[in-house]
């Protein structure tokens, strides 16, 4: 035994490793060059019988020869597993476009949105959000309003009566008694919105529908103005309809603003009718006992459906009245 | 209302060099919404003439009625055309378009061959014109009126403008072009003629005794004008360019009577009646009905009048429902000849009640019920005996009045006031120089202002300052955001509902909104009773169908999935949030007290007292399959457990503690049904529907609803969380095998009782009912930990011997050995 022999026993197992394709023959390789019977074991173990002055200088070599072998097995074994795992991984392919979610397509009603993107638009502002009966006191949702009792839009044509009509209940015509509730129950400032289910006596058609839904605004704080009240919905104006849109003020009449305007949106090319809006009529506020030489205030309102008809090009009101799924499901929980 | 800009420019000099749209854009500035602008003419070109019927000649063998028409146009030969309308006959005077005419659609009349003929030209109905909708026939004319041979285009004053314009309520002396013209002169400050001005000295000579006027009663009537004219001759007919003007207003020519009354109306706002004379006893009084009674308009009907009726009567009977319709007795006929002319001032409130009681609006009424100027009763009367006097042989005979024109009173203003609302600063005399260009007349020493005659409307320094808005224009108002308020939130309530839409929706609840009304048979169908089934009932509903409000939400949920499954839908879930109607107090008399001041708050809490509370729920309905069937196999169907889930998960949500027993509750399945309580009261159930319900609406079997009365739930209390243990966990199961009777809530909750304070946790993980004579095995997994030790075995086996030491005592559960 010498020097080179056991280099090339170094060099044969480091080649038989590298070659092995596989655990399996790398385990024969392993037996063959490493193993009991290999020729670097069988060195080893004559170790005992070489004389003494031999032992220490061929031990330092066929010790060394034996970790070579050894750093060269778990190479080779190393490499080998690594290969494995990864061949496992690219067996486990699966058809990630099988569908995956089999779960009903849950969602809020378009109207419930709008709803919320409004009251959030306006809390960011300061204003609270306002609520209140849907079947209402016709004081409330007439009288207080400046609309007296022979007002056309106290017919039978226009309003819900419920019976006996003596107890002079509604179902409420706008949310405008949620404003008159609002004064009654508050001091100034007064800075709320009013969204709510309303009701009239029209015919579901393609663009109307005897139950539907508004928003109102009223402000009522020392210097308001009418100013204030084109700020307001300007900038209500580009939240809804993005920066572009232009508005426009035109003189109109409600009982229960003076001034009074209609509010027109110039949107997609045209000029579409938004809301309603106006100078909280004094006399309204003398009703709900806010002093008018100290307090003015504003008012506005709009449809719902309106205003989602018109942002999302939605043609059918039934779409929104008869909860279909398919178009429920198209909203998720935003718009 | 109509206004063709021919007749508009007879009271404002508008140069040429202004547009329509200029004026469109004008009206619109200052609250006059224009519906539409018509350009009358734009599509025809002539020739078009007015000619004369000389021959008719029946053609019978065709299906429809076939004239074959000899025409003289004015021209050496006899025209010969088809026409296809009957009314009209030899001797009467049409208009023809000539071949090489082009009739608006682009219809271009040639000479053609049909129905076996020569057509050489067409007659004209006013729809073939461009003229209107009415298609009844063809346009004929009275003799006299016009020329035969003249060009038609010009001769119908064709060319025009119409502005199609809506009017607010407030502003009723817009119905009249002399309205419409003043806002378009101060619109686009030009100069307006007052057409009242030429009026103003107008006399005329009393020749006899006229009949009286009278008004009853001074709150239903300022001023009554009554002229009475004699000499008629009912011959006499409509000049052409009246007819013509009244028909661009679409309305129609009747009587040259008639036409007058309503050109004067249409003109100047002030509605008129003439009565045939002759048929009057007595004189005319302004009164009430006073007692119920037939009486017949002059539209045919017969009409049961309301004692509260405002008439017009004479000695012996009512002859005109006030302000609203003539009656048929007293109406021209074509042998009047002798005119008792009524303009009266109506208070509006009367009109609008006359009207509304009989469903009858008319020109008239649409007027005078938004209030008229009272100055007109005079000079419109007066317009009348111009006009009649001048195209008829009638002769004025005496004019009787009785009260006089009440006008709305001086205000004072203080101009600054106007700045301050408007957001705008605006010189004071600049806003004396816009309320005169809206007519009132204002003296800036002291800023007096008085309202024209015709503006009862501007009663406050409000009103005002929409006029100087209007008239300054409302761009000219600048946009500033309010002072910024200091803070806002959504109340906890609103927090709380908006948390629990979104639960649902991402669990795959889909929202719907329906109709809150409802029906007798649907509420007995559900099964509600009592309470429950109380509501309240719509006077005058949409349709007799759904008269009443809403007690549920569930069966407009039912409504819905079966609208879906009829359209294919199969597997789904879907819920509502909203209000619910139960008639739980008895409906008092509305308070209904004077505004202008706060009333007591005695009243306020009255008023507010009358409204009856209206719960806020929140329900959802499950149906089919709890998710789609696919690839991955199969699906469980919804059952009673996941509207359990759904109504407790919501509880749960806003950090109540409730606890849930077995109901029997509408619209559910007796033995299906849980009821969960909040601090004593029920306000959720879940379950399963009834199966009576289920197969009515053709829902999956099975089908589960949950209804949660959010209105009815206590505030979430603040959460204080236990601290985490760091300590090892035991886990310990235990099998116990009870009777299938008893609950495993009960069992549960033992256990719970039993374990002491150490249990961490406790879980049901199996629940097996094979096992024979009654009994069913229930499993559960109890987690003991302390904070501040490991626990030993013994201390643990303990623990565990004494939870099923306790739920042996109360449910009589015995431990399953294996």
């Amino acid at each position: 035994m010498n020097e080179a022999e056991v280099s090339a026993w170094v060099k044969a197992a480091g080649e038989a490793f590298s070659a092995a394709a596989d655990l399996e023959s790398l385990k024969e390789a392993r037996l063959a060059h490493a193993g009991d019977k290999s020729p670097i074991a069988l060195a080893s173990r004559s170790l005992g019988s070489l004389p003494a002055n031999q032992k220490a200088s061929v031990g330092k070599i066929i010790g060394e020869a034996k970790a070579s072998i050894a750093a060269a097995l778990e190479r080779a074994t190393a490499a080998l597993e690594r290969e494995q795992d990864e061949r496992v991984l690219r067996d486990e392919v699966v058809d990630i476009t099988l569908p995956a979610s089999r779960s009903h397509k849950g969602g809020l009603h378009p109207i419930t949105i709008i709803k919320n993107e409004i009251s959030d638009f306006f809390i960011e502002q300061g204003f609270s959000v306002a609520e209140g009966p849907e079947l209402e006191s016709g004081w409330l949702n007439f009288d207080a309003l400046n609309i007296p009792a022979d007002h056309p839009a106290r017919t039978m044509q226009d309003t819900f009566f419920i019976e006996p009509v003596e107890s002079g209940l509604v179902l409420r015509t706008h949310t405008s008694p949620v404003q008159i509730r609002t004064m009654l129950q508050n001091d100034p400032p007064i800075y709320v919105i009013c969204p709510g289910r309303t009701f009239r006596a029209d015919e579901l058609d393609a663009t109307h529908s005897p139950v539907f839904h508004q928003v109102e605004g009223l402000v009522i704080d020392k210097g308001i103005t009418m100013a204030h009240l084109k700020g307001t919905l300007d900038n209500f104006a580009r939240h809804m309809f993005g920066a572009d849109v232009t508005t426009r003020l035109r003189p109109s009449f409600f009982p229960f603003t003076e001034p009074s305007a209609e509010v027109d949106i110039f949107f997609n090319g045209r000029w579409i009718e938004w809301g309603g809006c106006g100078m909280v009529n004094p006399r309204v506020l003398a009703t709900c006992g806010i002093d008018t030489d100290i307090y003015s205030g504003f008012a506005f309102g709009m449809g719902l459906e309106r205003t989602l008809m018109v942002r999302h090009g939605i043609t059918d009101m039934h779409d929104i009245v008869e909860g279909d799924l398919r178009f429920t499901r198209q909203f998720g929980v935003g718009l | 209302m109509r206004a063709p800009l021919s007749w508009i420019k007879e009271f404002v000099e508008i140069p040429d060099s202004i547009t329509a749209e200029e004026i469109s854009d004008g009206l619109i500035r200052v609250g006059f919404e224009v519906e539409e602008v018509i350009k009358q003419g734009s599509d025809l070109t002539g020739p078009l003439v007015f000619a004369k019927v000389l021959t008719i000649e029946e053609l019978t063998e065709f299906k429809k009625p076939v004239r074959y028409v000899g025409l003289d146009c004015g021209e050496a030969a006899t025209r010969y055309v088809i026409c296809g309308a009957t009314n009209f006959a030899v001797g009467d005077l049409i208009v023809a378009a000539l071949p090489g005419a082009v009739l608006p659609g682009d219809f271009a009349i040639a000479a053609r061959e049909t129905y076996g003929k020569t057509s050489n030209g067409m007659i004209c109905s006013a729809r073939e014109l461009g003229l209107g909708d009415d298609h009844s026939g063809i346009m004929t004319f009275a003799q006299g009126t016009v020329k035969i041979g003249d060009d038609a285009i010009e001769g119908l004053m064709i060319n025009d403008v119409i502005f199609d314009v809506s009017i607010n309520p407030d502003r009723g002396y817009a119905l009249s072009i002399r309205g419409l013209a003043r806002e378009i002169a101060a619109s686009l400050n030009l100069k307006f003629t007052d057409p009242v001005d030429a009026l103003r000295n107008l006399t005329f000579a009393e020749t006899g005794k006229g009949v009286t006027a009278k008004i009853a009663d001074p709150s239903t009537a300022s001023v009554f004008y009554l002229r009475t004219l004699t000499n008629f001759d009912p011959r006499a007919t409509t000049p052409l360019w009246m007819r013509r003007r009244i028909e661009k207003m679409g309305m129609r020519s009747i009587s040259l009577v008639v036409d007058i009354t309503n050109y004067v109306m249409l003109e100047l706002g002030q509605p008129l009646h003439a009565f045939d004379k002759a048929k009057i006893k007595g004189g005319l009084t302004i009164k009430r009905a006073g007692k119920a009674q037939p009486f017949t308009t002059l539209d045919g009907q017969i009409r049961q009048l309301h004692p509260d009726d405002l008439m017009v009567c004479d000695d012996e009977q009512p002859l005109a429902l006030a302000g609203t319709m003539g009656g048929a007795f007293s109406e021209i006929s074509e042998t009047t000849t002798e005119i008792a002319l009524e303009a009266v001032r109506f208070d509006p409130v009367c009109i609008a009640k006359n009207s509304r009681r009989h469903k009858l609006s008319s020109e008239a009424s649409r007027r005078l019920e938004r209030s008229v100027d009272p100055s007109l009763a005079e000079f419109a009367s007066a317009r009348f005996v111009q006009l009649l006097t001048e195209h008829s042989s009638a002769e004025h005979v005496s004019t009787v009045v009785d009260g006089a024109p009440r006008y709305a009173p001086l205000l004072m203003l203080d101009p600054a006031y106007i700045s301050r609302i408007l957001g705008l600063e605006i010189a004071p005399a600049k806003i004396a120089e816009l309320l005169r260009a809206v007519g009132c007349d204002v003296d800036e020493k002291n800023f007096e202002v008085d309202p024209p005659s015709w503006r009862w409307d501007l009663l406050t320094p409000a009103d005002l300052a929409e006029e100087v808005a209007r008239m300054i224009g409302y761009d000219a108002i600048p946009s500033v955001l309010p002072p910024r308020p200091v803070h806002a939130s959504l109340t906890s309530t609103q927090k709380r509902r908006r948390a629990v839409a979104t639960m649902l929706a991402a669990r795959g609840l889909a929202e719907v909104q329906t109709f809150p009304f409802t029906n007798q048979e649907t509420i007995d169908f559900m099964g509600f009773v009592g309470e429950r089934a109380a509501t309240y009932k719509i006077a005058n509903p949409m349709s007799e169908e759904f008269p009443l409000m809403r007690v549920h939400l569930v069966p407009g949920l039912i409504e819905v999935a079966a609208r879906n499954i009829s359209r294919g839908a199969q597997d789904f879930a879907i819920f509502e949030m909203g209000s619910i109607f139960r008639s739980s107090q008895k409906l008092t008399d509305g308070k209904f007290p004077e505004i202008g001041l706060r009333p007591s708050s005695q009243v306020i809490d009255e008023i507010y007292a009358s409204v009856p509370p209206q719960g806020f729920h929140v329900a959802g309905l499950l149906v089919g399959k709890v998710e789609n069937e696919d690839w991955q196999g199969a699906a469980r169907s919804y059952g009673w457990q996941d509207a359990i889930a759904a109504a407790s998960d919501i509880l749960d949500l806003c950090h109540l503690q409730w606890s849930i027993a077995r109901s029997e509750f509408a619209p559910w399945h007796p033995g299906r049904c849980a009821e969960l309580i909040v601090d004593g009261k029920p306000v959720a159930h879940a379950g399963e529907l009834h199966p009576r319900i289920i197969a009515k609406y053709g829902l999956p079997a099975r089908s589960a609803a949950f209804a949660v009365a959010l209105s009815a739930l206590p505030d979430s209390p603040r959460v204080r969380p236990t601290t985490v243990g760091t300590m090892p966990a035991a886990l310990q199961d235990v099998a116990l095998i009870v009777n299938e009777k008893v609950a495993a809530g009960d069992v549960e909750a033992a256990l719970r009782a039993g374990a002491g304070d150490l249990l961490e946790s406790i879980r049901l993980f199996d629940r097996y009912d094979k096992l024979g004579d009654g009994k069913i095995s229930l499993a559960f997994s109890l987690v003991f930990r302390a904070p501040d030790r490991t626990l030993t075995g013994p201390e643990v086996a303990a623990m565990r011997e004494s939870a099923v030491a306790a739920a042996a005592k109360a449910t009589g559960a015995v431990l399953r050995t294996v």
